[in-house]
C-alpha cells in the first residue's frame, strides 16, 4: 500500500519535471504553473512545490506562502470518498459549520484533508445552489439536504459497512 | 536638511526620510511593530504609527511618508491615541497574553506599547481569540509559537535582507496566517545556525532559538551588541524597572475557554 503511494508519488514527480519545462523561468508564472499541476494531479504536494521553486528560482516558503493563501489549491490527495460540506449564506445561517464540524470530528480530519487511509476528504465549498435545503453537503455528487449531525453519523456508517461487504465478497470469492 | 513640525517642536532631519523614523531619531517615540530603518517600502500594516499630518485628511501611517519642508504632525492628539489604542486592542486579541511564563518578558515590544499608551494587556472590551494552530514544517534551530505571533513581518524581512532569499514566509490567510518554515531540507538550514536574526528582531518571543529555551533577547544582551536601539520615547524612561511590575499578568490558561 505504501510502496504504491511513493510510487505514484515518483511517477507525478516525473510528470511535472517535464510540464515545468513548458513554462518560463519568470516568477510571474508560478500561480499558472500551481494551477495546472493541480489541474492534472489534484493536489500540490511539498516535494512538487520545492520543484516549482527551484524552476523559478524563488525560495520554496515564498512558493508554499502564495500556494496556501488561495483557497482553490490544496496538499492533501482526494479521497475516495469526497465530502463537501456547504458553507454558503443559507447554508450558514442553518447551522452549516455544525454539520462541517462533525465530519471533521468523525474523521478525525480538518476542512482540505484526507484521512490517511485516503477513504474521505472533507473540503468546505460556498453555496452549491440548493438554498432551499440547507444545510448542504455534497458526498461522491450526491447532494444531501436538511443536514444534521445524526445524518452524518449514518453518511460514515453506510460507508464503513459498504466497505465492510465488499471486503468479505472478496474474502468468499478468494476462498471458492 | 528639512525643517519641520512635530507635536509643536522644531526639528531637522534629512531630506527622504519617513516622518516615523524622523520621530524616533529625535527622541519623539510613535509606537510601532512592522517597521524597520532599513525598509525601502514599509508594509504599514501594523497600523500602530498613525500620525495627523496638516494637509492630509485623515491620519496617515507615519511609516509611509516622507518628511517634506514645513509639515505639521501632530502624534499625540486624543484622537490618534484612541486609533493607536483600538490598533493596538486587535493586535492583543489574538496574542496570546502569558508574560509571566514568556521569554521576551520585560523586553516584549507589545509591553512597551502597553505602557506608553495607558493601555492594559487584559482585554476588556474584546474577546480573545485562541487560534489553534498546527505548526507544520518542523525547523532544527527554530521554534514557532504562533498564539505569541504578531505577525508584523519583521523576520520575513531581515531573513530577505540577510540571506537573499527569505528562508521563512507569511503562510494561509486571515486569522490562519502563520510564519512558515516549508521548504528547504534541514542541510540548507545550517545557516540559520549562525544566523538567528529572524529570532533577535522578533518584538514578541514568538521565534525563539530551539533547545536553549532563552529568546533571542537574552541572546543578544549577553552578546551586548544590539544592532538596533530601542526608541526611548516620550513617557518611557530609560531603566524603569517598575515596568513589569505595572504591568497586569494573567495566570496561565486564563485565556483558554474563551470560546467564539
Amino acid at each position: 500500500m505504501n510502496d504504491t503511494a511513493e510510487d505514484e508519488e515518483d511517477a507525478m514527480l516525473k510528470d511535472i519535471t517535464s510540464m515545468l519545462t513548458y513554462f518560463e523561468k519568470h516568477r510571474g508564472n508560478l500561480i499558472p504553473i500551481l494551477q495546472s499541476i493541480q489541474e492534472k494531479h489534484q493536489y500540490l504536494s511539498p516535494l512538487a512545490l520545492q520543484m516549482v521553486a527551484r524552476h523559478l528560482k524563488v525560495s520554496s516558503c515564498d512558493v508554499y506562502g502564495v500556494a496556501t493563501f488561495y483557497n482553490q489549491f490544496r496538499f492533501h490527495p482526494p479521497g475516495e470518498h469526497q465530502i463537501k460540506a456547504c458553507l454558503g449564506t443559507a447554508c450558514h445561517v442553518r447551522g452549516g459549520d455544525i454539520i462541517l464540524e462533525n465530519f471533521e470530528r468523525k474523521l478525525d480530519i480538518k476542512a482540505g484533508e484526507t484521512t490517511p487511509d485516503r477513504e474521505f476528504s472533507i473540503d468546505r465549498v460556498a453555496c452549491v445552489g440548493c438554498c432551499a435545503l440547507a444545510p448542504v453537503a455534497i458526498v461522491d455528487d450526491t447532494v444531501y439536504g436538511h443536514m444534521a449531525p445524526s445524518k452524518v453519523e449514518g453518511l460514515i456508517l453506510g460507508f464503513e459497512i459498504e466497505k465492510e461487504r465488499e471486503k468479505r465478497k472478496k474474502q468468499s470469492n478468494e476462498s471458492k | 536638511m528639512i525643517k519641520l513640525i512635530v507635536d509643536n517642536n522644531e526639528i531637522e532631519v534629512e531630506e527622504g526620510m519617513t516622518v516615523l523614523q524622523a520621530c524616533l531619531d529625535n527622541e519623539i517615540y510613535i509606537p510601532n511593530l512592522c517597521y524597520l530603518k532599513e525598509m525601502d517600502n514599509p508594509p504599514g500594516s501594523c497600523r500602530l504609527c498613525l500620525v495627523e499630518i496638516d494637509g492630509y485628511n485623515q491620519p496617515i501611517t507615519s511609516c509611509t511618508v516622507k518628511v517634506e519642508e514645513g509639515m505639521v504632525v501632530r502624534s499625540n492628539t486624543e484622537h490618534i491615541r484612541k486609533l493607536q489604542r483600538t490598533a493596538f486592542e486587535l493586535l492583543l486579541s489574538v496574542h496570546h497574553v502569558d508574560c509571566k511564563n514568556c521569554p521576551a518578558n520585560r523586553k516584549c515590544e507589545l509591553q512597551r506599547i502597553a505602557k506608553f499608551l495607558h493601555f492594559g494587556l487584559k482585554l476588556k472590551r474584546l474577546e480573545p481569540l485562541d487560534r489553534e494552530i498546527k505548526v507544520e514544517g518542523d525547523h532544527p534551530f527554530l521554534e514557532y509559537v504562533p498564539n505569541r505571533c504578531v505577525l508584523c513581518g519583521r523576520c520575513v524581512f531581515v531573513c530577505k535582507k540577510k540571506n537573499g532569499q527569505a528562508m521563512l514566509s507569511f503562510a494561509k490567510k486571515g486569522f490562519d496566517t502563520v510564519i512558515s518554515f516549508f521548504g528547504e531540507d534541514n542541510s540548507a538550514r545550517v545557516s540559520c545556525e549562525e544566523c538567528y536574526a529572524c529570532a533577535e528582531i522578533c518584538p514578541v518571543g514568538a521565534l525563539l532559538v530551539k533547545n536553549s529555551k532563552r529568546s533571542a533577547h537574552q541572546r543578544l544582551a549577553k552578546n551586548n551588541n544590539s544592532q538596533r536601539p530601542r526608541p526611548s520615547g516620550r513617557g518611557l524612561k530609560k531603566g524603569n524597572n517598575s515596568l513589569a511590575a505595572s504591568i497586569p499578568t494573567l495566570p496561565g490558561g486564563a485565556l483558554k475557554g474563551g470560546g467564539k
